[in-house]
């Protein structure tokens, strides 16, 4: 019960906090609105904020897919061929030091102000903490279960594909956690950097325009989606994680 | 005891096991140069305290990676290669959290690209006790019953040479006398090494005994009758009484 109250609660305490922080210190609206002409605005500007917060959203899952497709197939290829991993490893890691962010302006004027950069943006940035997560936990398999199955005569893919990687499956989750908050990160960053379209290019054209409650009304849709998101896959990765230690909620269907 | 069915007795007639030779940690002697045998179609004890190499001997039997350095002879008697003839069950049941009981009983089968015979699987389940079980996640079963699963899973796999490393050393007294009884009926017929620190254990369960110490193997007395031995007979009580004295002298020495 207080579980289910407390994210309320906590939102009530923030826009007391906001409205006690405009009253006290008479910020001119165009500085910090009060929450009340946001809200409205969030309500008046529905039409618009919604057909940007659209192209973000599309951003965000197309990133999200094909950054985490991409990350896991590259750690189960470097599990599977040592060979691979001996030359990737290095290159991922060294590629970490180049702030990814820095390459924006680079994927906006090779793939222009389509949604095609931001996709590229979200999966760069996806890529990397889901790749090492589940390689990592790929290579954490008990050594026990390895050498049983060695002992029972599997070949090192059987054993990979059977053992290895549904005991990794929670180290991916671990990555997806991450890869739902960095996501839409990339994707507003990319639109900041040049695009006619989204959550991001609608905050700095309100920046520009003084219409500081339109782009707090943005950046509240923004908060929510990602929130969202981050609570889907979080389910999502919990329940992988309880079945494969073996704890089977009542409610899920054996098998 | 009843004769062994044809479900759980090995196909093949099973080979003894030799392994000569001296192994060391780095500079480190580990256990000095050694003449084991494990006599076909019985169980040899090999008996000793922690550290002396009793897992190693195990392990190089199994073909697995010991980390110490070994120099000798290890295979079966009969000069044939013992991969694929030997399965081995350890203290920690190794069982996969997310298979049900069936899924872990034929992981071997899976694990060869075979195709598993799920209503043999059912069947040695029901030899060790488990019938019923086989929806069963390990999380769902007791430390005597995940246990049970291994012994059923070391069954399925049907190799004619069982390794056994302190298997049932994690279990609660009655429980583990109830499965050294098990184990001893449903193994019956295949070349089983059994490494323990337990007296009462190999005493139960020995038809040969080694004592393995820092200076190397000693042969101890086992008790004459056939297994499987009630774990009260006086045989067995009056051979863990001697096994446990052999123990405490050997680490004085």
């Amino acid at each position: 019960m207080i579980r289910a109250l407390r994210l309320p609660l906590a939102l009530c305490a923030a826009l007391v906090f906001w409205q006690a922080l405009v009253s006290v210190t008479g910020l001119p609206p165009f500085i910090l609105p009060p929450p009340e002409r946001v809200l409205t605005t969030l309500w008046s500007s529905r039409a618009l904020i919604a057909e940007h917060a659209g192209i973000t959203l599309t951003e965000i899952l197309a990133g999200l897919l094909l950054g985490s497709l991409f990350g896991a197939g590259t750690a189960v290829a470097m599990a599977a061929l040592p060979r691979l991993e001996a030359v990737l490893r290095p290159v991922l890691v060294f590629s970490q030091t180049i702030p990814v962010f820095a390459l924006a302006p680079l994927l906006t004027l090779w793939l222009g102000y389509g949604l095609s950069a931001k996709i590229v943006m979200a999966v760069l940035v996806i890529f990397f903490p889901v790749a090492s997560a589940f390689h990592d936990a790929i290579l954490a398999t008990p050594r026990g279960w390895i050498e049983q199955g060695r002992v029972m005569g599997a070949t090192p893919a059987r054993l990979l594909w059977q053992v290895r990687l549904p005991a990794a499956l929670p180290g991916l989750a671990s990555g997806l956690r991450l890869a739902a908050v960095y996501a839409p990160i990339g994707a507003v960053i990319g639109e900041w950097v040049g695009s006619s379209g989204g959550l991001g290019y609608l905050m700095l054209l309100a920046n520009g325009r003084a219409k500081t409650d339109l782009m707090f009304a943005a950046l509240l849709v923004l908060a929510a989606m990602t929130l969202a998101l981050h609570w889907a896959i979080d389910r999502l990765a919990t329940r992988a994680s309880l079945r494969m230690r073996g704890e089977r909620r009542a409610t899920a269907s054996p098998r | 005891m009843p004769p062994a069915a044809p479900l759980v007795a090995p196909l093949v007639a099973p080979p003894g096991l030799v392994l000569q030779g001296a192994a060391r940690f780095g500079a480190q002697p580990l256990f000095p140069p050694l003449d084991f045998r494990a006599d076909a179609g019985e169980w040899t004890c090999l008996l000793g305290p922690s550290g002396v190499g009793k897992s190693t001997i195990l392990r190089l039997f199994a073909g697995l990676d010991t980390g110490a350095a070994f120099e000798g002879h290890v295979g079966a008697d009969d000069g044939a290669a013992l991969a694929g003839r030997v399965t081995f069950m350890a203290q920690d049941d190794l069982l996969l959290p997310w298979l049900d009981a069936l899924g872990n009983v034929t992981l071997g089968a899976r694990l060869r690209g075979e195709r598993p015979d799920r209503a043999r699987a059912s069947e040695i389940l029901g030899r060790v006790g488990l019938q019923g079980f086989e929806a069963r996640l390990p999380s769902e079963l007791s430390g005597g019953q995940r246990q049970r699963l291994a012994l059923a899973r070391t069954l399925m796999e049907d190799r004619p040479v069982v390794l056994l490393d302190e298997p049932f050393s994690a279990l609660d007294a009655a429980t583990r006398a109830r499965m050294q009884g098990l184990a001893a009926e449903l193994l019956a017929g295949r070349t089983v090494l059994l490494v323990t620190h337990d007296a009462a254990e190999a005493a139960r369960l020995g038809q040969r005994i080694w004592q393995l110490t820092e200076d190397g193997l000693t042969a101890l007395e086992a008790p004459a009758t056939p297994l499987p031995r009630a774990p009260d007979a006086p045989e067995v009580l009056e051979a863990q009484a001697r096994l446990l004295r052999a123990l405490m002298a050997g680490e004085r020495a």
